[in-house]
């Protein structure tokens, strides 16, 4: 991945280097939802709150401060806090799979009416005004720490989200390969053992949601700062269904699905986008069917078994769930 | 003695408020109570199934056909056909298999959103609400939504009956409770489901083509209502008609008074406030703990 982040620049043209920046802070959210649903076992409908609180917090926090390097922090901070108080709720309340999709759905539901009510000059927060429906433009991009007047281009930024999809990409790894990742992928497998044998279920679930949390928020402020535009959309319905398909796409349990996932389908769907053929709702649905249907496991994790049967050896067993 | 009737006025201006609003709430959610109460299918494509039964009862009444016939009836029909269709289709594949049912049904609202919106573009569509209004002191109040408060207490009384009165009901709940015991005795369960399902598509056809004069149609006006559904049904608990009531009664007050004294924003997340905190205390909603083995 490093290898292409380096390469791409020299070989592209700035709408095509726009167009992959935008695909990295997307695979950024993907990989979140990966995690906290592949190997958390916690099927969370309300990534895109997650998402657009960062996005929003980060876009009110710049126009405040006109310096972006706190906004960035806050907007980790801001929705890992809010993912931790949902998750204290949901996970130590005991809801099931169920109930936790249709709670972290209906709380993204209503933060995209909350802000699609916020036009007039009364909703303010400080400098900002959020604008409702119509969205808040013209947003500061990110600026060098400590530099406000120094902005960074559009080949700075994609080195920045590159490298900042790696970190994550490599930091879920560590995270997952550690002892606190090999108890969150027990969890998954068997809630019940794992609290037997002594561990927090709860605590881990919390824990595990609440990076996932982050995570997307982080994603959100990329996404506000890559277009300078953020709008009540970021909470849509729209949004939602489109990171559970990359995840859906890619394959759940491993790393690498939601990027290739959310790669093919953000492709498909610009490339819908620009043609007009037929309509990218019904293109998706058809497309989530057909994989819930036909390929529940997902791409990667059903090339890597058709692999290794091709190769004559067992499938892996270990971190993909089971079926 | 002015502000007493003044305050009189006021109240039951409030209470019709607060009544329509159960009633709002128990109409859109009955129709995914019946497929999840009995199913234990999450159907994520109830509110689509709703936006459905709007665009048939406005189609309908835009060809000549009487409002009513095309609330009351066309919509239901057309609604409860297409839910035996995808029933057939694409859940009875993945029955037992809640998270996948869960998803497809989502990829199934993504596709109808995506079809209507092919055909009718994206753009409301709405037809006036029948019957005018009636004055209260100085507040005139929607006659029709007075008769949906009656509506949905027959469709409630309907259900009842049905349920516990019927052979019907009898197979059904019998094919919910043990499909293999129904089959040994001669029942097809998968007959039951897809009829099942099929009713709970129509009621929620039904609702849609209701609320289609007082809210118009959109092609995406499903994200609206499903939230809320489901959170009433979801707090409502194992009972379908006693928790979906229950769970109505609570949701819509509060979901109204605080609409009327603030914002309906602010009402809508008082509601989800309120569900988390009682989801929190009652995991089962509130016929796991409260009213248990009613219907």
């Amino acid at each position: 991945m490093a290898a292409i982040a380096v390469g791409v620049p020299r070989v592209v043209d700035q709408f095509g280097l726009l167009q992959l920046t935008i695909f990295a802070a997307m695979c950024i959210l993907a990989l979140s939802l990966g995690v906290v649903w592949g190997y958390g076992g916690i099927l969370c409908f309300g990534q895109s709150a997650f998402f657009g609180l960062g996005a929003y917090t980060y876009a009110v926090t710049a126009i405040n401060l006109e310096e972006s390097t706190v906004a960035v922090i806050l907007s980790i901070m801001v929705p890992a806090v809010f993912a931790a108080l949902l998750g204290y709720f949901m996970f130590y309340g005991r809801l099931s799979d169920v109930y936790l999709g249709v709670i972290t759905l209906s709380v993204t539901l209503i933060f995209f009416n909350l802000m699609n009510s916020t036009a007039g000059d009364v909703y303010r927060v400080g400098t900002a005004r959020l604008n409702g429906f119509n969205g808040m433009p013209s947003l500061p991009t990110l600026n060098v720490p400590g530099d406000p007047g120094r902005l960074l281009d559009p080949t700075e930024t994609f080195y920045l989200v590159m490298a900042v999809l790696v970190i994550v990409y490599v930091g879920l790894h560590a995270l997952l390969a550690s002892h606190f990742g090999r108890v969150v992928v027990a969890i998954r497998e068997n809630e019940t053992r794992c609290e037997l044998l002594g561990y927090d279920v709860r605590l881990h679930k919390l824990l595990i949601f609440t990076i996932g949390g982050g995570i997307a928020g982080l994603a959100g402020c990329l996404f506000a700062n890559w277009g300078a535009f953020v709008s009540p959309n970021v909470f849509s319905l729209t949004m939602t269904s489109q990171i559970i398909i990359w995840v859906i796409v890619g394959g759940l349990g491993t790393l690498l699905g939601p990027i290739i996932g959310c790669l093919i389908m953000q492709y498909l769907a610009t490339m819908l986008g620009t043609q007009q053929l037929a309509n990218t709702n019904l293109i998706f649905g058809t497309i989530f069917l057909a994989f819930v249907l036909l390929v529940p496991r997902g791409l990667v994790p059903s090339l890597r078994r058709l692999g290794a049967r091709l190769v004559g050896r067992a499938p892996a067993r270990g971190l993909e769930p089971g079926a | 003695m002015v502000y007493i009737t003044r305050a009189m006025d006021l109240a039951a201006v409030l209470t019709i408020e607060v009544l329509s609003g159960i009633a709002g709430l128990a109409l859109i959610s009955i129709g995914l109570a019946i497929i999840f109460g009995m199913m234990r299918v999450i159907n994520l494509a109830h509110g689509e199934f709703m936006m459905l039964g709007g665009y048939a009862a406005i189609v309908a009444t835009n060809h000549g056909v009487d409002i009513w016939i095309s609330m009351l009836v066309v919509a239901p029909i057309v609604v409860g056909v297409i839910g035996v269709i995808a029933e057939r289709t694409i859940i009875r594949f993945l029955y037992g298999r809640m998270i996948d049912t869960l998803l497809a049904t989502w990829g199934l609202s993504l596709f109808f959103i995506g079809i209507v919106t092919t055909i009718f573009g994206n753009i409301s569509a709405g037809i006036r609400a029948p019957l005018g209004s009636v004055a209260v002191g100085r507040y005139n109040i929607s006659l029709y939504r007075l008769v949906l408060i009656g509506i949905t207490a027959m469709i409630f009384g309907a259900i009842f009956i049905v349920l516990r009165r019927t052979r019907l009901g009898l197979i059904a709940r019998g094919t919910m409770e043990n499909p293999n015991m129904a089959a040994a005795l001669g029942v097809s369960p998968s007959r039951v489901y897809a009829t099942t399902f099929g009713i709970g598509a129509a009621l929620t056809g039904l609702a849609g083509g209701l609320l289609a004069p007082i809210s118009g149609i959109l092609p995406t006006v499903g994200a609206a209502y499903v939230a809320k559904a489901f959170i009433t049904v979801i707090s409502g608990g194992t009972a379908i008609l006693a928790g979906t009531l229950a769970a109505a009664g609570l949701f819509g007050s509060v979901n109204q008074l605080l609409t009327y004294f603030t914002t309906p924003v602010i009402g809508e997340a008082g509601l989800l406030a309120v569900a988390i905190l009682l989801l929190r205390v009652l995991p089962h909603g509130i016929t796991g703990k409260l009213f248990r083995g009613s219907l």
